[in-house]
């Protein structure tokens, strides 16, 4: 189907007509099957209110809005504004404190507090906080992704969707149980959020967003973003998009003109790959060291039980002390997985997805690659239409044929510079990309072991303490 | 029986024996067993024997028989050799070849034949610990089968071991665990310091099977722990490889810590396994043994029981007989087993105080050791773990 849509029909720009029935588009075509029902893939409160015209104005208008998006990152004013964010000494810190289970059985949901402290003007107030659910997160992935996706940003993914993880606290009757059954759950989605919001504030654009700021800021509810439910029919409509999406991108192979794109993408495929099978490994090790803190926990229950029938009293209380030092160590393996997980295996994790959203950026460029190659074929054909009418003194439909290759001409030229536009933007998108990246690795892995040598200098304590006690044996 | 093993003095006879190779064959392992003597009892001074683990178990049967040594703790018989679980790994890590790299594969590759040759060296202490305790002690060492056993070198009759025989010791443990719960229930202990002895030493051998079990558990864990950092390492370093001129330095000395990282690991699990888990299993077994010395004991009572229950019978029957022969007669295998019970309990009693002592010394020897190897692993990791932050450092 894509591919029926790569050769046979034009894909227009002027389609911009957002009302416009012209289904042939080639990006539509993917998603024609789901097209019938008017369900909205813009989980935008605004939009919500049409929900017939808005599957078309999402379909169309990563097209038609390229010129027009709130914030172009192709001006200079812009960039010079980026620039003033980066350098000066503004900072924004968010974190996520608390959470909370709110309601009981299928709509239970965990509600978690905001905080944000910054010095930017563009913030009404220095220190703020909201609340906010796991939905709205995502509502917000979605927005931006929506704005920004399209002119090459690369957007950080939202943490992924859990039913299990959310199954167990829903099952949870209290907010104790909760801690039982999916504490550690909510814990690692806590510290997931944090993250992602923390990323997503770097970003020069999205920071600056109305969407984004109204999410740190506005301590009202928000709507309530319905097709981020994993089982709504937007749900699954989202699993079909995405599923005609990873066909397009398998099976158009665009001509590469840049053989930067070309060393970028296969850098990040290998990337993506390593880091891949390196996430594995760490999980393998994570859940590892889980285990020998539980069974280091059995060993010092032995050791516990065994001073309690040594007759031998010196010896029994020395076992009591090993029976607290080996829990005391349980603990600290404890500390140790969390360090692995927390900061290894999280970092590698978000770095995958991270990657993902690369990948995303690029494709949109070509998406437009091929916009613009099409517009260039419609036009040689108009030319050729109009040489034809030409030769055969055609004067009636060499007007009309006149026009249309002005209109391609234009189409051409406008697919040409969204084309360029793209190319930049992801250049520098990647030059971000890469210095964040090559920072958060710098700074995560030293973060990584000066944790571990925390954990170390812990264990010669436990055991320098545990020493005399071994010693006054007799 | 005690005064012919007191007799012997040192300084004029000296009995070392060690282990001086070991062989393994396919399913067999061949100890070749070393003597070196001046007792008179040899032919020579020195000598060597070969010996299987079977023949080990002969011998410590031959001890456990003899109702001369019925008052001792009988050093515990060793382990059954047993590679089965490095075998095992070996072959699992056969399977999974081809899911990591040729290094990874290697370095996995080392790691079990390092296993497997701690376990092998393991196997051949035990054996020689057995022979030594056995040559050291001052009755022990007198035994005519010990001395057999170390010195003529053929083959002992205690193969061939088929099946069947081993069977027979299945059923020999079995009926030796139920003559304790037999015993326990029908004869009444009339020393309060044994039954509380039998009391605790039961429970005692139960927690020390327990403990070691767990600690096994534990160390074999912290083992896998360690051993996946190898795959971290060389995906650290695939991933240095392949980063243009970014991270690859970064990369590649943090897959360097991983490395270093790991050995220390590695050796913090096998210390354990040395100083807690090996001590733990040695005291398992000893207290097993101290414990058939106990049931021994109980035996001795109950048999002297029936003597006394064979006069008293005697007795009545003669009532009008003066100096009945059956009267006399039970008269001396009353007073008999009388003697052997309170030599026994005079012996269990020392026995047992001498296992306290000898428990006592190796836990405190083993607990300090591990205290001092936890703390020392403990301080390498700080000391790479710092210098491998600062030369990170140095990249930021």
């Amino acid at each position: 189907m894509a591919d029926d849509g790569i050769t046979n029909s034009p894909p227009l720009f002027e389609n911009v007509n957002i009302t416009s029935e012209d289904n042939s588009d080639l990006f539509v075509s993917a998603r024609q099957d789901i097209q019938e029902e008017p369900t909205n893939k813009i989980t935008n409160g605004t939009t919500i209110a049409e929900p017939a015209d808005v599957s078309k104005i999402s379909l169309s208008d990563s097209r038609s809005n390229l010129e027009t998006v709130p914030i172009n990152n192709g001006s200079e004013h812009k960039s010079a504004e980026k620039v003033e964010f980066e350098n000066g000494d503004t900072f924004i810190d968010i974190t996520i404190g608390e959470s909370q289970k709110m309601g009981e059985g299928m709509g239970a949901y965990v509600a978690y507090r905001i905080v944000t402290k910054t010095n930017m003007t563009i913030f009404k107030r220095r220190e703020f906080a909201v609340t906010r659910r796991f939905s709205d997160f995502l509502g917000l992935h979605d927005k931006l992704t929506e704005k920004y996706l399209k002119v090459g940003t690369i957007i950080p993914p939202a943490p992924e969707k859990s039913v299990i993880g959310m199954t167990k606290i829903k099952m949870g009757s209290s907010t104790e149980n909760a801690q039982n059954n999916g504490g550690d759950f909510v814990e690692r989605r806590r510290a997931a959020l944090e993250r992602y919001l923390k990323r997503t504030a770097q970003h020069p654009v999205l920071i600056i967003d109305p969407d984004f700021r109204d999410f740190l800021e506005n301590d009202v509810e928000l709507p309530k973003a319905t097709s981020t439910s994993a089982l709504s029919g937007a749900g699954v409509m989202r699993l079909f998009n995405k599923v005609g999406e990873t066909v397009n991108k398998i099976t158009y192979k665009m001509d590469e003109t840049d053989p930067w794109f070309e060393d970028k993408l296969t850098h990040i495929e290998g990337l993506e790959t390593q880091l891949r099978k390196l996430h594995t490994n760490v999980e393998a090790m994570v859940t590892y060291r889980r285990e020998l803190a539980h069974l280091t926990n059995g060993v010092s229950r032995s050791a516990a039980l065994l001073s309690s029938c040594e007759d031998h009293s010196s010896l029994s209380r020395a076992l009591t002390y090993l029976a607290d030092t080996e829990e005391k160590v349980e603990s600290l393996h404890l500390d140790q997985a969390n360090t692995d997980f927390y900061i290894l295996c999280e970092l590698l994790k978000d770095y995958i997805g991270l990657l993902g959203a690369v990948r995303d950026a690029f494709h949109e460029r070509t998406k437009l690659f091929q916009h613009w190659q099409h517009s260039q074929q419609m036009l040689a054909k108009k030319r050729e239409a109009k040489a034809k009418f030409e030769l055969q003194n055609r004067n009636d439909k060499l007007d009309q044929a006149n026009t249309e290759v002005i209109e391609w001409e234009s189409k051409v030229e406008r697919g040409q510079e969204s084309f360029d536009k793209i190319s930049q933007m992801i250049k520098k998108e990647m030059d971000r990309f890469e210095r964040c990246r090559i920072h958060d690795f710098k700074v995560m892995f030293i973060k990584y072991l000066e944790n571990h040598l925390k954990h170390q200098a812990q264990l010669v304590k436990y055991w320098e303490e545990f020493l005399p006690e071994a010693k006054s044996i007799a | 029986m005690t005064e012919e093993g007191k007799t012997v003095s040192l300084t004029e006879s000296t009995l070392i024996v060690d282990i001086s190779d070991a062989l393994s064959e396919k399913d067999k392992v061949k100890f070749t067993v070393h003597t070196r003597t001046t007792m008179k009892h040899f032919q020579k001074s020195e000598f060597h024997v070969v010996r299987q683990h079977e023949e080990f178990i002969w011998l410590h049967d031959r001890y456990e028989e003899d109702p001369k040594y019925a008052g001792y703790i009988i050093p515990p018989p060793p382990p059954r050799p047993n590679f089965d679980a490095s075998r095992e790994k070996l072959q699992r890590l056969g399977e999974g070849e081809g899911t990591m790299t040729k290094e990874e594969f290697t370095k996995m590759k080392q790691e079990l034949e390092a296993e497997y040759l701690a376990t092998f060296k393991k196997t051949v202490a035990m054996h020689e610990v057995f022979l030594t305790r056995l040559a050291s002690h001052l009755v022990f060492r007198e035994d005519p089968h010990l001395h057999v056993f170390l010195e003529y070198d053929q083959d002992l009759c205690a193969r061939p071991k088929g099946k069947l025989q081993q069977l027979g010791g299945l059923v020999k443990s079995i009926g030796s665990t139920t003559d304790q719960y037999y015993l326990n229930a029908t004869v009444r202990d009339v020393n309060d310091f044994f039954e509380q002895q039998m009391n605790s030493l039961t429970e005692y051998n139960v927690q020390l099977k327990d403990a070691t079990a767990r600690a096994d558990k534990m160390t074999e864990k912290h083992k896998e722990v360690a051993d996946s950092y190898i795959k971290i390492s060389s995906g650290l370093l695939q991933l240095a490889n392949s980063d243009n001129g970014h991270l690859d330095k970064f990369f590649a000395r943090v897959s360097d810590f991983f490395e270093r990282s790991r050995k220390v690991e590695s050796r913090v699990a096998s210390d354990q396994d040395l100083k807690l888990a090996d001590t733990l299993r040695y005291y398992m077994r000893d207290s097993q043994a101290a414990k058939s010395l106990l049931v021994r004991r109980l035996k001795c009572l109950a048999s002297y029981e029936n003597a006394n229950r064979a006069l008293e019978k005697a007795r009545h029957k003669n009532k009008e007989i003066h100096a009945a022969p059956e009267v006399q007669e039970a008269e001396t295998a009353q007073s008999a087993a009388c003697e052997q019970f309170e030599a026994i309990s005079a012996q269990a009693k020392e026995e047992l105080l001498d296992f306290k002592t000898r428990r006592l010394h190796a836990f405190r020897k083993s607990l300090i050791e591990l205290a001092e190897l936890e703390v020392k692993h403990a301080k390498t990791q700080q000391d790479l773990l710092k210098k491998s932050i600062q030369s990170l450092k140095e990249l930021l």
